[in-house]
């Protein structure tokens, strides 16, 4: 059996939390190839390699996309149908 | 406590304040973060390398311990063809590493959750389930059961403080699983991790423990689907995943 090649969200959560400012590990992502509502945490995550993939742990869909450059950031966020983002406690 | 849930990351510089062997392979690193307002249990940084000529590598290292005022806590697995673990194994007192963190919301244990836990570990998975039960030595009223699967005995961290916790508290019950040499005392013959290995003497998937799982990828997918296949709730799992690049 080969090793899986992918981690998961967790794993990505510095580099979208630099560009995003909070916390994305515990954002719910719905797919928008399967429907699946996912935690960030836990969607598969395929980072060696110059950006960073983000896969829905059901279908492989591209959930999100992220790639540094050293003048810019580049995010694709269309794999997603929507975003739901816990706000910290008051 | 900030939890990184609120302030925006950034890098910063970070000194070694010790490093000592974990393992024959393993090292736990001490490093003195200016201006560190603490963190939770479970979460991790972000480490980054750069050499002379710009190239840099990043990987995540999970916090093993709560912070003690700046000072946090690491340990590395030395990977022998890794970028950034052969360096992180031979870092000395006094040098300078850059960090962000803590980061993760996700794969945190918080004291004031009354519950049932349930960790699993692989290998060095157990990083940032150790960061909870020494939280947990010191705060809460949770039931901590850990299932630790290791190659060999000589590859159990914190083997000391562990069995110390276990003599010690009566909140926690630990068991190791080796996966290619036991110890002779062990009548359970070396093995990967089983559905068996995983069933807590005296509770049930309806006590709905709150599980933790944190290992190699392929030691995570394989323990989870065991879980679920045992009954636990899915959305009672939480899970972390490493790849093998060190």
């Amino acid at each position: 059996m080969t090793e899986p090649t992918h981690v998961d969200g967790n794993a990505a959560a510095g580099a979208f939390a630099d560009v995003l400012g909070f916390d994305v590990t515990t954002a719910t992502l719905t797919c928008a190839g399967c429907g699946r509502a996912v935690a960030f945490a836990e969607s598969h995550v395929y980072h060696r390699a110059p950006g960073i993939v983000v896969r829905c742990p059901g279908c492989e869909h591209v959930l999100a996309r992220l790639v540094q450059t050293p003048t810019d950031v580049r995010l694709d966020l269309r794999g997603a149908q929507s975003w739901r983002i816990p706000l910290p406690a008051r | 406590m900030d939890d990184g849930s609120t302030s925006k990351l950034h890098w910063r510089v970070a000194r070694v304040v010790d490093s000592e062997p974990e393992t024959d392979s393993a090292q736990t690193i001490g490093l003195a973060v200016p201006g560190w307002r603490g963190h939770l249990a479970g979460q991790h940084i972000d480490l980054k390398l750069t050499a002379e000529d710009g190239y840099s590598a990043q990987r995540s290292y999970s916090l093993s311990r709560p912070a003690d005022g700046e000072r946090i806590e690491l340990t590395v697995q030395q990977i022998a063809d890794g970028e950034v673990s052969p360096y992180l194994t031979g870092v000395r007192p006094g040098e300078e590493i850059e960090l962000r963190g803590p980061i993760g919301g996700w794969f945190v244990w918080r004291p004031a959750e009354e519950a049932r836990i349930l960790l699993v570990a692989g290998g060095s998975g157990i990083v940032p389930l150790m960061a909870m039960l020494r939280e947990r030595v010191v705060l809460g009223g949770a039931e901590f059961r850990l299932v630790y699967s290791v190659r060999s005995p000589a590859d159990v961290y914190y083997a000391r403080e562990l069995g110390q916790l276990e003599r010690d508290c009566d909140w926690l019950r630990v068991a190791v699983v080796c996966t290619r040499a036991a110890t002779p005392q062990t009548a359970r013959p070396p093995g990967r991790i089983g559905a068996s290995d995983l069933a807590v003497p005296g509770w049930t998937p309806d006590d709905a423990p709150r599980v933790y799982v944190c290992g190699p990828t392929g030691f995570v997918e394989s323990v989870t689907t065991k879980l679920i296949g045992q009954g636990h709730r899915p959305s009672a799992i939480r899970t972390e995943r490493f790849g093998p690049s060190g």
